[in-house]
């Protein structure tokens, strides 16, 4: 697939998302919401994992690091104002970036995966066994933030059509803002960290300071789609910031195909209709297939770990490729 | 703080640190033999501790439960090297944690349809149920000071199989060398088989031997896998020596830093802050030596 082919199919998407309020109920709607949230999750770490090699077990501390900081923010029975908590939250997650990334990013493969889940364990922990936030029951965002400019309010969080056109904006913003970073010379060295560290340092480049901010600027994305989740759902937990989170996001981007950025959009709705497919499974007798949903879901993870390393991208453009040469095309 | 209180807190501090070195010895010979990392470790610490908790109450004695327990752990692995593992050895580590990461879901899931979701407890077994008295109102119990002499007595077997028998000598090098051990006729398949089995194996047991002093519940194991990880971040991984000398290290510092006080500028920093240490303790090795104290520079 070409870019521009890419880039017309992505715009189509977006267009059709854009009119699903129009005829869809809230249920489809929310979850169309959530699914664009998940995809700037995945997008972000996609920034790691596909382009800069850092495989990153603990992204999901920096989404839940921003919509704590949204909850701390919203005064009890009252509203946060949406200008100022939002860059403060995303500034929140980049800032953690920056702390957590200075200890991290001087590790190497395996010793990088453990250490990231490590540090986002221990945030988990923090608000897991303390009372910071209401602890492990997490706490509730009782009233939105408030998005007025003098006297004008341009979108109103409370109304569930206006947080998906803001989360629809943001997805479009975050993959634009990708795209640019990667054409960039920066998104460059990147991808040059990726294929082969030891030689882009020799030519000369410091590449401790690019994969820092690389963590950072992932982090921050990251931070982006917690806080337009917890004023989805006004709720923080500190699940958001768990392991759970942190493996079910890899996987997303796995399972669409990394180093693209249509991969994990489209991994992320997979991933997520599938989730919903398998709670939703009947009962079969005296046995509840919806109930242990996570059986499915965590044989189906070893076997797409197993049979698709290049995830559904990938797959699809072997089986174009196949039916390619059997026409007696070459390869495209 | 008094000196039987030192003592108590010493004792605990080694039998918290051994029981972890059990756990984080099977996570770092898989990987240091293998090359493959199990996330879902942690995962059969908390088979073991629901293995022994159902064998209890079926056999109805801890003794018995014990061995038939590590029975079914080393079927345990063995099966799931046959099925999952032995297809990732020349996959990515990405890979391998993905798919271990699928694994710790099957087994909670699985957990969860074969024994529930409530928390269970193993009881003491009556011999090891005593105390020690240390002081009018202090006392050890006899059972922690018979965990911490299990570990030592593992990890010494440990010790002996890896570097004194002809096994150890296939498994170290099969870990230097995959396909010369198998051109002079070795099977390796089969050693990594066994190594697998008694990695899953170790976790198992520490489960097992930890259940009748902690409860047995859902998700035990997440935290242990953690705190495994900071172990093996420490020690190096593959060194199974860095691994007993940073167990110990970070049992003493857990330990003390829930029961030491310390202020800085008016701010209570411990115990408020204790779940805190090990990770502290992590990040300053980190910027010291990012390949642990005993690991290979990379």
């Amino acid at each position: 697939m070409t870019s521009r082919a890419n880039a017309i199919l992505l715009a189509v998407a977006v267009l059709g998302l854009a009119a699903t309020p129009f005829f869809a109920e809230k249920f489809y709607v929310q979850f169309f919401a959530k699914l664009l949230i998940m995809g700037i999750f995945a997008m972000s770490l996609d920034l790691l994992l596909g382009y800069t090699g850092l495989v990153s077990f603990g992204h999901a501390a920096f989404y839940g690091a921003s919509a704590y900081t949204l909850a701390i923010l919203t005064p009890q029975y009252q509203a946060a104002n949406f200008w100022t908590s939002f860059p403060i939250a995303i500034a929140v997650s980049a800032t953690l970036a920056l702390v957590i990334g200075f200890f991290v990013v001087r590790t190497h493969g395996i010793y990088f995966i453990m250490v990231t889940l490590a540090f986002a364990q221990m945030l988990f922990f923090l608000f897991h066994d303390t009372k910071i936030a209401g602890g492990n029951d997490g706490i509730y965002i009782d009233v939105r933030p408030v998005a007025k400019i003098g006297d004008w309010q341009p979108f109103n969080l409370d109304n569930f059509v206006h947080v998906f056109y803001l989360v629809l904006v943001f997805f479009v913003i975050v993959y634009v803002l990708l795209r640019v970073i990667l054409a960039s010379p920066f998104g460059r060295v990147l991808v040059g960290i990726k294929a082969n560290e030891a030689r882009m340092r020799s030519l000369g480049f410091p590449t401790f300071r690019y994969k820092l901010v690389a963590f950072v600027i992932a982090g921050a994305i990251a931070g982006v789609a917690g806080y337009l989740s917890s004023i989805q759902f006004g709720v923080v937990n500190p699940e958001m910031m768990g392991w759970h989170l942190s493996g079910a996001v890899m996987m997303m981007v796995i399972l669409g195909g990394m180093g693209t950025l249509t991969g994990p959009i489209i991994g992320a709705a997979v991933w997520m209709l599938l989730e919903l497919g398998l709670q939703g499974l009947p009962k079969v007798g005296s046995v509840d297939l919806g109930k242990h949903w996570q059986l499915w879901m965590g044989s189906f993870i070893v076997l797409a770990s197993l049979l698709l390393p290049n995830g559904l991208l990938g797959l699809g453009a072997s089986l174009l490729r196949r039916i390619g040469k059997q026409r007696g095309k070459p390869d495209a | 703080m008094e000196f039987s209180t030192f003592l108590i807190q010493l004792l605990n501090g080694v039998q918290y640190g051994l029981l972890l070195f059990l756990v984080s010895s099977g996570l770092t010979l898989v990987f240091g033999i293998m090359g493959i990392i199990n996330i879902a470790h942690g995962s059969f610490y908390m088979v073991g501790a629901y293995l022994a908790w159902s064998l209890t109450g079926a056999i109805g004695n801890f003794w018995l439960a014990l061995p038939a327990g590590i029975v079914i752990s080393v079927l345990i692995g063995m099966l799931l090297e046959w099925l999952v593992i032995r297809w990732l050895y020349h996959r990515d580590h990405l890979y391998q944690v993905l798919l271990t990461y699928g694994l710790i879901l099957v087994v909670e899931e699985l957990r969860s349809v074969l024994w529930g979701d409530d928390v269970r407890g193993v009881d003491i077994p009556k011999i090891l149920s005593a105390s020690i008295p240390l002081t009018e109102n202090q006392s050890y119990p006899v059972y922690r000071l018979w965990i911490s002499a299990v570990c030592l007595l593992v990890a010494g077997l440990m010790y002996w199989v890896i570097q004194k028998t002809r096994l150890g000598m296939m498994i170290r090098a099969g870990a230097s060398n995959r396909e010369m051990v198998q051109s002079l006729g070795i099977n390796i398949q089969v050693v990594y088989r066994v190594v697998f089995a008694a990695g899953l194996t170790l976790a198992a047991l520490a489960g097992m031997i930890a259940a009748p002093v902690s409860a047995v519940f859902p998700g035990m194991g997440n935290h242990v896998l953690i705190v495994c990880f900071v172990v093996v971040v420490i020690g190096g991984m593959g060194s199974v020596k860095g691994a007993l000398i940073a167990s110990l290290l970070i049992g003493l510092v857990d330990t003390f830093g829930k029961v030491v006080t310390l202020a800085i500028g008016g701010f209570k920093v411990l115990p408020e802050l204790s779940s805190m240490t090990v990770y502290v303790l992590m990040a300053a090795i980190l910027l010291w030596r990012p390949e642990g104290l005993f690991g290979k520079r990379l």
